[in-house]
C-alpha cells in the first residue's frame, strides 16, 4: 500500500527551481506516474486477496492486516495536523470514535430499514457495499463536524495549549458517548455496555482500498497550492499570513481533513471488531496514534504508515509478552527521540517515480553521494507491504 | 504626487498597554518614507496594523483611496501592500525558490515567472542559492529572501520592518542600496528602522516616533542634521 506515497522529500515541487536547473533531465509525465502507482496498488491488492483466499494468510492474520490498515489511516490523518500543519492535537481518538459510532449506527439503522441481514455484509451485495461506503462517509462527516467545532476555538491556541484543549475535547466526546443514551431516552450508543451487533463489513479489500484512497487524497492535497499554504503555516505563521495565506481557513481545513479521515478509520474499525465501547477511545488511543506519527517522522506519510504497521503488528506478534508491551513502547520511543529526534524517516517520503527518473537519467546515488536515505526507505518499504 | 497610504489618528493597544497613541501620516506614490524611533516607540505595531495583522482600537487607514482597517492581512496584501516582517521570517524548511513562489501565492504562475526574474536581478545572490533550503542561508541572505518574497506579490507599497536588524554594517549598506534600487524601479517604500542614520540618508521623508506618538517630521536630509534627532538617535 505504500506505493501510493510518492511525495517528494520536500513536498512542494518548485516550478522556479525546476524550470531553471533541469531543462535536459528526463521526467515521467504525471499520467504515467499515476498509472505506475495504480498498477502497483492493484498488484498488492490482488496478491493479498489471493493469499487470503488460498489460505496462506489466516483469518486472524487478515484481521490484523485490517487493523494495520485502520491504524495507517489514523496515523497519516494525524500526520496532516502534526507533520504538515505543525500543531499537536492530542484528541485523535475522539474523532475516531465519532466516526466509528456515526458509521456503525448509520449502517445498522439503514440495514434495519432496508431489511438487510448481518450475513449479507460478509458476502457483500451491491446494496451493502453502498451502505458501507455511505456509512464511512457519514462517519467521516460526523468527525469532520466535530473537527470544526473543536478546531475553531482550539486553533486560536498553539502548542501545549492546543494539546490540552484537544485532549479535553476528546474526553468530552468519550463521556458524551458514554451517557448520551440516558439523556436522549432511547438506545443510540449503548453506553458503557457498548454498541453490539455491528455487521462485520470491514474486509481486507475495503480497508486496503480506503488506505490507498486516503493516501492518494492526502498526497494530492499536499502537492496542491492548498498543501503548500499549510506547509507555509507550519514554517512561519506570520510570514504565511503576510504572503496572502488565509491562515485561519487553512488551519481549520487541515484540522478538519485530519478529523474526517480519522472518522473514516473509525468506521472501518467498527466493522472490523463488531463492538464499540467508549473505553476504546480513551486518552491512550490518541497517544498511541501520536506515537506512530512521531516515531515515523512528522511530515512523512511513509513514516507514519510504516510505524503504524510495525506498532500494530508487533504487539500482536508479542502477545505472549503483552505485559512488557508498554515498556518496550517507551524504550523504543526514548531511543528514537535521543538518536533520531526527527523520527525514523524525518520528513523523507518515498517516491517510486523519483527513483525511476533517477534510473532514466543514469543518476545513481553511488555516482555522487547525494540521496542516501532513498535506499534505506526502499528496503523498508517492501517489508511494510507484506 | 498622489497619496498612496494615509493613516489618521491611529490607536493600537495590546490589552491594557497602549502601543500607538494617535499617529497620523501620509505616503505619496514613489516615495521612501521612514519611521524611526527607539525600542517600544510603536513602529512595528504601526506596520503590523497597516498590514492587517493587528486590529486597531480606532483611527483610519486608507490605501489607494479605500479603507483597509479591519481587513485581514491576506486580503490587504492582495490590494498591493506587502509587509516584510521583522526578524527575517522566511519559510525555513522550503528552498529559496519555493519561498519566493510562496510570495507570489496570490498571483498566477505566469505572473510569478516574470516577477521571479525581476527579483533575481535585484538579488543575484538569491538566484545562486535558489535550490538551497532557506533555513541554512546567512542572516543577510535571509533578509534578502524575505524582501524578495514580499516583492513577488508585486506590491505598490512595500513595508520593511527593520531590514538592518542583526546584520553586519557592510550588509546593511547592501540592503539599503537595494531598497533604493527598488524605489527607483517604481515601488513606494515604508521603512521602519532603528538604524536612523541609514534610514534617513535614503528617505524622502521621515517621522520620528516616541512612545506611540509622532514627535517630529521632515525630509530625511533635514532630520539628519536636526539637533534633537542627532542627540537621541544618531549618537550626538
Amino acid at each position: 500500500m505504500e506505493e501510493e506515497i510518492m511525495t517528494d522529500k520536500r513536498p512542494i515541487i518548485s516550478t522556479g527551481g525546476r524550470g531553471g536547473a533541469s531543462g535536459s533531465k528526463k521526467t515521467l509525465p504525471m499520467p504515467v506516474r499515476y498509472a505506475i502507482n495504480a498498477v502497483l496498488v492493484l498488484l498488492v491488492l490482488v496478491v493479498g486477496e489471493l493469499m487470503i483466499d488460498g489460505g496462506a494468510i489466516t483469518r486472524y492474520q487478515s484481521t490484523v492486516l485490517e487493523q494495520v490498515g485502520v491504524y495507517i489511516i489514523l496515523a497519516v490523518s494525524l500526520n496532516i495536523a502534526t507533520g504538515y500543519l505543525g500543531q499537536l492535537p492530542l484528541g485523535h481518538a475522539g474523532f475516531m470514535s465519532v466516526g466509528a459510532y456515526g458509521c456503525a449506527i448509520f449502517v445498522m439503522r439503514m440495514a434495519e430499514v432496508l431489511g438487510v441481514g448481518a450475513r449479507d455484509f460478509t458476502t457483500g451485495t451491491p446494496l451493502t457495499v453502498l451502505l458501507v461506503i455511505g456509512g464511512l462517509l457519514v462517519g467521516g462527516l460526523c468527525a469532520a463536524v466535530a473537527g470544526i467545532i473543536i478546531g475553531i476555538p482550539a486553533l486560536r491556541l498553539k502548542g501545549d495549549y492546543l494539546a490540552i484543549i484537544t485532549l479535553a475535547f476528546a474526553e468530552i466526546i468519550r463521556v458524551v458517548m458514554l451517557n448520551i443514551d440516558s439523556v436522549l431516552g432511547f438506545k443510540l450508543t449503548g453506553g458503557a455496555k457498548g454498541l453490539t451487533g455491528i455487521p462485520g463489513y470491514s474486509s481486507f479489500l475495503l480497508v486496503f482500498a480506503c488506505v490507498a484512497i486516503v493516501c492518494f487524497l492526502i498526497h494530492t492535497m499536499m502537492k496542491s497550492r492548498h498543501g503548500r499554504a499549510i506547509l507555509a503555516i507550519r514554517d512561519n505563521e506570520i510570514a504565511a499570513e503576510a504572503t496572502g495565506v488565509n491562515t485561519t481557513y487553512y488551519k481549520t481545513l487541515a484540522f478538519v481533513a485530519s478529523a474526517f479521515f480519522a472518522g473514516m478509520a473509525g468506521g472501518l474499525y467498527a466493522g472490523c471488531i463488531g463492538v464499540l465501547q467508549p473505553a476504546y477511545f480513551g486518552f491512550m488511543k490518541s497517544i498511541e496514534i501520536l506515537v506512530m506519527v512521531v516515531l515515523g517522522g512528522m511530515g512523512s506519510m511513509l513514516g507514519s504508515a510504516l510505524s503504524a504497521t510495525v506498532l500494530t503488528i508487533l504487539p500482536e506478534a508479542l502477545r505472549a509478552f503483552s505485559e512488557y508491551r508498554m515498556i518496550a513502547y517507551a524504550i523504543v520511543l526514548i531511543l528514537v527521540m535521543i538518536f533520531r529526534p526527527q523520527g525514523l524517516l524525518g520528513s523523507y517520503d518515498f517516491s517510486l517515480s523519483r527513483i525511476i527518473e533517477r534510473v532514466m537519467n543514469r543518476d545513481f546515488p553511488w555516482k555522487k553521494k547525494d540521496d542516501a536515505p532513498a535506499d534505506a526507505a526502499k528496503g523498508e518499504e517492501v517489508s511494510a507491504d507484506v | 504626487m498622489a497619496t498612496l497610504l494615509s493613516v489618521k489618528d491611529l490607536h493600537v493597544s495590546y490589552g491594557a498597554i497602549k502601543a500607538v497613541r494617535g499617529i497620523s501620516f501620509d505616503i505619496n506614490e514613489g516615495e521612501i518614507v521612514t519611521l524611526i524611533g527607539a525600542n517600544g516607540a510603536g513602529k512595528s505595531t504601526t506596520l503590523n496594523t497597516i498590514a492587517g495583522l493587528i486590529k486597531p482600537d480606532s483611527g483610519s487607514v486608507e490605501f489607494d483611496g479605500g479603507s483597509i482597517v479591519g481587513v485581514p492581512a491576506h486580503k490587504v496584501m492582495k490590494r498591493g501592500l506587502a509587509l516584510c516582517p521583522e526578524g527575517r521570517r522566511v519559510f525555513t524548511q522550503m528552498s529559496v525558490a519555493e519561498n519566493l513562489e510562496m510570495g507570489g501565492y496570490t498571483r498566477s504562475d505566469a505572473e510569478n515567472k516574470e516577477t521571479l526574474e525581476k527579483v533575481y536581478t535585484h538579488f543575484p545572490r538569491l538566484k545562486e542559492r535558489r535550490s538551497q533550503v532557506a533555513g541554512t542561508l546567512s542572516g543577510g541572505e535571509q533578509q534578502m529572501l524575505a524582501m524578495g518574497r514580499a516583492l513577488m506579490s508585486r506590491p505598490r507599497l512595500l513595508m520593511l520592518d527593520e531590514p538592518s536588524m542583526g546584520l553586519a554594517p557592510i550588509l546593511v549598506q547592501e540592503i539599503f542600496d537595494i531598497v533604493k534600487q527598488l524605489n527607483e524601479a517604481g515601488t513606494t517604500i515604508l521603512l521602519v528602522e532603528q538604524n536612523a542614520n541609514m534610514a534617513l540618508s535614503i528617505a524622502d521623508r521621515a517621522y520620528v516616533l516616541e512612545i506611540g506618538t509622532i514627535k517630529k517630521t521632515g525630509t530625511g536630509a533635514e532630520l539628519l542634521v536636526d539637533d534633537d534627532v542627532r542627540k537621541a538617535y544618531l549618537g550626538g
